[in-house]
């Protein structure tokens, strides 16, 4: 197997600035979009995500100018999501230099929405973001969930993805709900479900605190990439450590 | 020297654009353009694209610039990228659409199905960072090694119906071709703006080709 599994640092921004936050509440300053893009590409991530966490639609344009400004200086996929309505709205972000649009609320909202982007632009370019929650103590079934985590949709997790993937979208950026900024490592199961009920590549997001929980992600979630945030934002962790890490443990990587 | 980057509507065309500036050194004039009368008389043209491959092929002509593209495809440095590559062959599977028919063969879809040695599914897109084999010398791979990682973004690949047209392989799981061309052509399947220094090394080996090989 030569294609590498792949490892995304993820920038959640608002007001122009980097900020991390546990189960979607209480953010902290994790500093400049551009420094930090510049830091994850030198070393040696894969892609970068950002998701736009801005509340108000006043301040939506500020992320375009972020995508602009890194997009100048850093030469790996840009993947960036949150708020986005409406065709236009994807259209100005790839203009701005974003590679990938993740739309979430609105594709739950307005499934077209996601068909005619994937018409538009290419299906490499449409990324479906679900956010997921178990809905039983067994951890074996799981619903979608919009408005950052809020609202409960009563769309099955699994079947949702399939959905999404016969709608047109490229890739799947699965978020556990119940593990995001806990650092207890990935929702494994859900994490496999998805994954192998797809053929689109997936991304794993929510719960990641140490090096482990992203080799378990690929080698148990069957993940094809892995998404973290706060370990690489705070030090814990470089983007390469990671690399070592899933290396040794013998998953591909690009070093 | 004059650098035309081809804008027809189908390619993500700042990232091209912003990669070919952060490696020209020697001053050359870069400019997207739509006007076939700009691409015929630039130097070099860089031919990008993105998106289905029937989309991009009718957006081509109806900038009518199908012509300008197999003009200078036909005689100076030129450098295709991903749909912008898959163009040059006769023909695609993707919706059936005839291509430029610059070099013969066809775009095929990877097959459903897919797994690798050990049993694993693999994934369509084939969307990642993968080792390139060069399996011809060529002045464009100066200074980037032989399995080196780029980005791809792809669900059809390249099947030239003459074994000389490939210049590199890459393998998901079977090998494929991954860079096609022939005297001042020279196409990737891959990314280069979006594969970080291997990327901006075969921009920058472009830069400084004068087309032959």
């Amino acid at each position: 197997m030569a294609l590498a599994k792949r490892i995304i640092p993820c920038l959640d921004v608002t007001a122009g600035r980097v900020v991390k936050g546990v189960n979607f509440e209480g953010l902290r300053d994790a500093g400049d979009p551009v420094d930090i893009a510049r830091r994850y590409n030198d070393e040696g991530a894969d892609e970068l995500t950002f998701l736009d966490i801005t509340a108000s639609s006043d301040d939506r344009d500020l992320i375009l100018h972020v995508i602009e400004s890194v997009a100048s200086q850093v030469f790996i996929p840009l993947t960036v999501g949150g708020g986005v309505r409406r065709v236009d709205d994807i259209r100005r972000l790839l203009n701005a230099g974003a590679d990938k649009v993740s739309i979430n609320t609105s594709a739950v909202t307005n499934p077209d929405l996601v068909r005619e982007a994937a018409d538009r632009f290419g299906s490499q370019c449409i990324v479906v973001a679900i956010d997921a929650k178990a809905v039983t103590p067994e951890n074996d079934r799981w619903e979608v969930f919009t408005h950052g985590g809020r609202n409960r949709t009563g769309l099955d997790a699994v079947e949702w993805a399939r959905k999404m993937q016969a709608y047109g979208a490229g890739e799947i950026l699965l978020t556990s709900m119940d593990r995001d900024g806990t650092k207890i490592g990935f929702n494994l199961s859900l994490t496999r479900a998805v994954s192998d009920a797809v053929d689109i590549p997936v991304i794993a997001s929510g719960g990641v605190g140490n090096l482990q929980h992203l080799v378990d992600g690929v080698q148990q979630g069957h993940a094809d990439a892995v998404l973290a945030a706060s370990i690489f934002h705070f030090g814990e962790y470089t983007v390469r450590e990671a690399k070592l890490a899933m290396q040794a443990a013998g998953i591909e990587v690009r070093l | 020297m004059k650098v035309a980057v081809i804008d027809y509507g189908m390619g993500n065309l700042h990232s091209v654009l912003k990669s070919i500036e952060a490696v020209n050194d020697a001053g050359a004039e870069v400019v997207l353009t739509s006007d076939p009368d700009v691409v015929i008389r630039a130097d070099k043209v860089v031919f990008p694209g993105q998106g289905a491959m029937p989309d991009c092929m009718r957006e081509l002509n109806a900038h009518g610039l199908a012509e300008a593209v197999r003009e200078s495809a036909a005689q100076k440095p030129f450098f295709g990228i991903c749909v912008g590559a898959q163009l040059l062959l006769e023909h695609s599977e993707e919706g059936d659409t005839p291509g430029l028919g610059l070099f013969r063969g066809e775009v095929k879809r990877f097959a459903r199905g897919l797994t690798d040695a050990q049993g694993e599914r693999l994934k369509v897109p084939h969307m990642g960072w993968n080792r390139v084999f060069q399996t011809q010398a060529h002045p464009l791979f100066a200074g980037v090694d032989d399995g080196e990682r780029f980005y791809f973004v792809h669900s059809y690949y390249f099947a030239p119906a003459e074994a000389g047209l490939s210049l590199a392989d890459s393998e998901y799981p079977e090998r494929f071709s991954c860079i096609i061309g022939r005297d001042n052509v020279f196409a990737t399947q891959f990314h280069t703006e979006k594969s970080h220094r291997a990327g901006l090394q075969l921009m920058k080996n472009f830069l400084a080709w004068d087309g032959t090989v």
